[in-house]
């Protein structure tokens, strides 16, 4: 028996044209502001985790390049990668490294530093990215692109290693948006929570 | 009733839904965003979402008799 298609099992061509169209114009890199939003909103709505259920185009692009693309290895994830010690402290720290994004842009607002036009993956290696912007937009507005940019570009580096290493969707387990939307299930059916322990 | 069937370390699972998104009848869906949970009687024992589980915390164990 095979799974009927729905619209929704498409969105990673959105996440694929994200991407593309990040590397023409960073400015686009706003765009992933929804990516962030709408899992948060959704929690909290009462959809509880159905972005990452049904509508992650991330999700489904890991599925597709692991599963249907063969490049996963199939190997189980560390025990400590899954653990709620590694989840949660992942996510405080991806939290620290976006304040750290959003006092960059602050700095470039407030007119202590100047636009920087690079990618930084993994919050260390600098890529040059100056192509993608050559308009006369405001300078913060430029520098969050950047930096937005390098969280997404960053993330999806990530989740491809680790689809490489264990299964196509292991970025699921650490994914900082993923833990956040779990914790507000579980803050909000706090008795269901319960029952699984 | 298929011999094998499903089984979800609800504490462990992170609520993702790839063993939703796999599952050919339907029987595994997750519950208020906190945990996958098995629907027995449609369980087929296939072990599709035991396969997918990226955090590996389902597992297919042979159904008790009741």
């Amino acid at each position: 028996m095979k799974n009927k298609k729905h619209w929704y099992d498409y969105l990673w061509i959105a996440e694929l044209v994200y991407f593309s169209l990040g590397f023409f114009n960073i400015l686009f890199a706003w765009l992933g502001l929804f990516m962030f939003l709408i899992p948060l909103v959704m929690a909290l709505a009462g959809w509880d985790k159905a972005y990452c259920n049904r509508y992650c185009g991330r999700g489904q692009l890991f599925a597709l390049l692991g599963g249907r693309l063969g490049l996963s290895h199939w190997r189980n994830i560390p025990a400590w990668l899954r653990s709620k010690g590694f989840r949660y402290g992942f996510l405080l720290f991806f939290m620290l490294m976006f304040g750290n994004m959003l006092h960059t842009t602050w700095l470039v607002f407030s007119g202590t530093e100047n636009l920087k036009q690079v990618v930084t993956l993994l919050w260390t290696f600098k890529l040059p990215w100056h192509w993608a912007y050559g308009g006369n937009a405001t300078p913060w507005m430029v520098q969050f692109a950047f930096g937005f940019y390098s969280v997404m570009m960053t993330s999806t580096v990530l989740g491809i290693l680790s689809l490489l290493l264990w299964k196509p969707r292991s970025w699921c387990v650490y994914c900082p948006m993923g833990t956040m939307t779990q914790i507000i299930c579980q803050i909000k059916h706090n008795e269901e929570t319960k029952q699984a322990d | 009733m298929p011999k094998r069937h499903a089984v979800v370390i609800k504490r462990e699972c992170v609520a993702c839904g790839s063993c939703q998104k796999v599952c050919p009848m339907g029987a595994v869906r997750v519950y208020k965003g906190l945990y996958a949970c098995v629907e027995d009687s449609k369980c087929i024992g296939c072990g599709r979402c035991a396969k997918e589980c990226p955090a590996s915390v389902i597992t297919l164990e042979v159904r008790h008799e009741e």
